[in-house]
């Protein structure tokens, strides 16, 4: 397997979001505004590619039977190390995505990839991987974030551009997430097979 | 089409089609915007007119450019998605631009993204309603005065002082000694959405319906009749705090969406038996939510939830096949 | 690819024994890193609102009152600030409702000493985006609902139930809610010597 393939799968081809359809939760729940979108994908990249790393590094060391607990561990490390960071060091962050920095651990991308990708492929590939896949999230997560805050807010990463009057609420609540993502699902796969 | 068209017995040819029905439904909406307008003004015209070209020229685009299929927005259904759209939504001036967008929701969402007329789980105009009601809360529940604003455009309810409530906001927020005259109730006098508000027009569009065999009693009935029994078991158990079953029906959206909203074709059960529940279900939500909820009127949710179990009743009451 | 390691129960404890300490070696670490920042950013956080709200102080302390709440008793922070001469210059409580829209709200409220409303923060709250999130600002001095300077003492309901604070267009609970919030808040200022003198 190609380096280049690897990318263009995490993007593209394989994109958790759009393809895999993987970790709703977190790409309902947090893209009410681009700026946390665009976190939250930042948050899952990063724990998505030491995990994967790592995973990597252990997976001759592991015995087979408790492997799920071990990436378990592992992710957990990682994502309660995210947490406190945030928390720490950009608290305002942390205040609007705080609730969901825990349930990147039960992220079915995190531990899909360690299953299904770093436990089977050397130290390099792994970590590309995790980051692609994790940038794959990223942008999803910021586009379907901008949608539903242009619509909702009427503004682009906090800018207001429609002046005093009201968003479309529906966009920025959870039945609006849902419309949206599907929607730009049906599209993106529309201009993917084109 | 070379495929050989199979189908089941009878094979007796019907002059019905989904135009001509769609264009009765349409025929029996007119006194609803008769009474519309002679309450609410021009406001309630432009409105309607705004939501049904707004409806077509959605339906129109999407077949042509997103689905590249034949366009079918001559069936008329578009026009009655629009229509009732408009009877869904208060009569301020905010509301002709805003139900175009209500429109594209009503159609794009409610409708197309299935597939068009004929396989839509939720009946696209109170999909555009609820949209709207989410959105735009207040907006959504800025009623302006009946009769006041009679052949003008001009006046724009805008502030507490000239905007009336509608007769189930006014009880929620103030109890049940809010009530007014029934008979300004039933031939419409009060505020609310544009077609809600007078059950004589809703009845003589919904008999036309009736004769002409559109729809059959056994929806509206059961749904007006639980509401009805549902609230007056209320109403006998503490005269204080329930309304009384008469006004009850009477205000809100009961009856338009009995008579209109519920039986469409599409979106409610085949059989008798299962209309009965689907008007019952319909019924018992609606009080529900009427009493406990946090919204004043809960007949469009009441409709939508009984729409998704659609499938469901269809399944349930299915009828005996013959001869086994 | 290189030979796994059997699964026999000696290497599973080993494997997982490992990793375990491995793991949480490392979050006792950037723990221990990150401790600090937090602690101050969560006292500033709590400053920040406490200057917010109270006429200019030199100085506060916090103690924690009982209050009582339709559910029972509950606690709550209280903190009185003096001014460089050591008088009370008011008193700020984080006090909370559990009933708005979206379940609990907090905020923090400021009062003088003659018990009128200084000012007040929402800490939290998972009110609806639009409407009952309106919240922060409607009840400030430039909001539609103005609260400030208003003694709870004269009653704080909003106009539909007979009071005199503006609701929040289309969010009555919210308004509701924040309304009993800052009468809890006062009676924890007026509970005592205080507020009052």
């Amino acid at each position: 397997m190609k380096a280049k393939d690897i990318i263009k799968n995490g993007l593209i081809k394989e994109n958790p979001t759009w393809v895999l359809i993987l970790g709703m939760c977190p790409t309902l729940a947090t893209t009410t505004s681009a700026i946390n979108g665009l976190c939250m994908g930042l948050a899952t990249t990063f724990v998505l590619m030491m995990s994967n790393i790592v995973i990597s590094l252990l997976k001759s060391v592991v015995p087979d039977k408790v492997r799920i607990p071990c990436f378990i561990v592992v992710i957990a490390t990682f994502v309660t190390i995210v947490q406190m960071v945030m928390q720490g060091f950009i608290p305002d962050l942390y205040a609007s995505l705080g609730l969901f920095i825990p349930l990147i651990v039960v992220n079915c991308i995190v531990l899909g990839r360690a299953e299904a990708f770093a436990s089977k492929n050397n130290v390099w590939h792994s970590f590309l991987d995790g980051l692609f896949m994790g940038l794959g999230f990223t942008w999803a997560l910021t586009l379907l974030g901008i949608v539903r805050e242009a619509l909702g807010a009427g503004s682009f990463f906090g800018v207001n551009f429609i002046g005093g009057a009201d968003g479309m609420l529906l966009f920025i609540l959870a039945p609006g997430g849902f419309i949206c993502l599907g929607l730009l699902m049906a599209l993106i796969n529309r201009i993917r097979k084109a | 089409m070379n495929l050989l068209n199979v189908s089941g017995s009878p094979h007796v040819h019907s002059d019905e089609s989904t135009k001509k029905i769609m264009w009765r439904v349409n025929l029996a909406l007119a006194p609803m915007l008769i009474v519309a307008v002679a309450f609410f003004g021009l406001n309630a015209l432009l409105i309607s007119a705004v939501s049904v070209a707004s409806c077509l020229l959605f339906q129109w685009l999407i077949e042509k450019f997103i689905m590249k299929t034949e366009s079918t927005i001559c069936d008329g259904s578009a026009v009655v998605t629009g229509l009732l759209l408009a009877f869904n939504v208060p009569a301020t001036r905010e509301m002709i631009w805003l139900v175009i967008i209500a429109a594209l929701v009503a159609i794009g969402i409610g409708k197309m993204s299935f597939g068009g007329l004929g396989k839509n789980p939720f009946n696209p105009a109170l999909v555009g309603r609820v949209f709207m009601l989410i959105s735009f809360p207040v907006q959504m529940t800025t009623w302006p005065k009946p009769g006041e604003n009679l052949f003008s455009m001009v006046s724009v309810p805008t502030t507490d002082a000239t905007t009336g409530a509608t007769p189930l906001g006014l009880i929620k927020e103030e109890g049940i000694g809010a009530a007014g005259d029934i008979w300004q109730y039933f031939i419409g006098n009060m505020g609310g959405s544009l077609g809600e508000v007078s059950a004589l027009a809703i009845l003589i569009g919904a008999v036309y319906l009736l004769c002409r065999k559109v729809i059959t009693w056994h929806i509206p009935v059961s749904f007006i009749g639980t509401a009805f029994v549902f609230s007056g078991i209320l109403w006998l158990c503490d005269k204080t705090a329930f309304l009384d079953p008469v006004t009850t029906i009477l205000t809100g959206g009961i009856m338009l969406g009995a008579c209109f909203m519920a039986t469409d074709m599409v979106t409610s059960p085949m059989t008798k038996a299962g209309q009965l529940v689907f008007g019952f279900g319909c019924g018992l939500l609606t009080i529900i939510i009427r009493n406990w909820g946090n919204y004043p009127e809960g007949v469009s949710f009441a409709i939508l939830l009984m729409n998704s179990v659609t499938p469901l009743l269809n399944r349930w009451f299915k009828p005996k096949r013959f001869a086994v | 690819m290189s030979k796994k390691a059997e699964s026999t129960l000696k290497n599973m404890l080993l494997s997982l024994t490992c990793i375990a300490l491995v793991a949480s070696l490392s979050l006792a670490l950037v723990n221990n890193m990150t401790k600090g920042p937090i602690e101050e950013v969560n006292k500033k956080k709590v400053a920040e609102a406490v200057a917010k709200v109270l006429p200019p102080f030199q100085e506060y302390t916090v103690d924690t009152v009982e209050v009582q709440m339709p559910k029972g008793p509950a606690s709550m922070a209280r903190f009185t600030a003096v001014d460089a001469e050591g008088n009370v210059v008011g008193k700020a409580v984080q006090s909370f409702d559990d009933n708005g829209f979206g379940g609990r709200l907090t905020a923090m409220v400021g009062f003088d000493v003659d018990g009128n409303i200084t000012g007040y923060e929402i800490l939290q709250s998972s009110e609806t985006p639009g409407l009952g999130a309106k919240a922060d600002q409607w009840f400030q001095k430039e909001g539609k609902g103005n609260v400030i300077g208003m003694n709870p003492a004269d009653g704080m309901t909003v106009k539909k139930d007979g009071g005199n604070v503006d609701a929040i267009t289309g969010s009555t609970i919210t308004s509701r809610a924040f309304c009993r919030l800052v009468s809890t808040a006062y009676s924890a200022v007026s509970g005592d010597s205080g507020a009052e003198q």
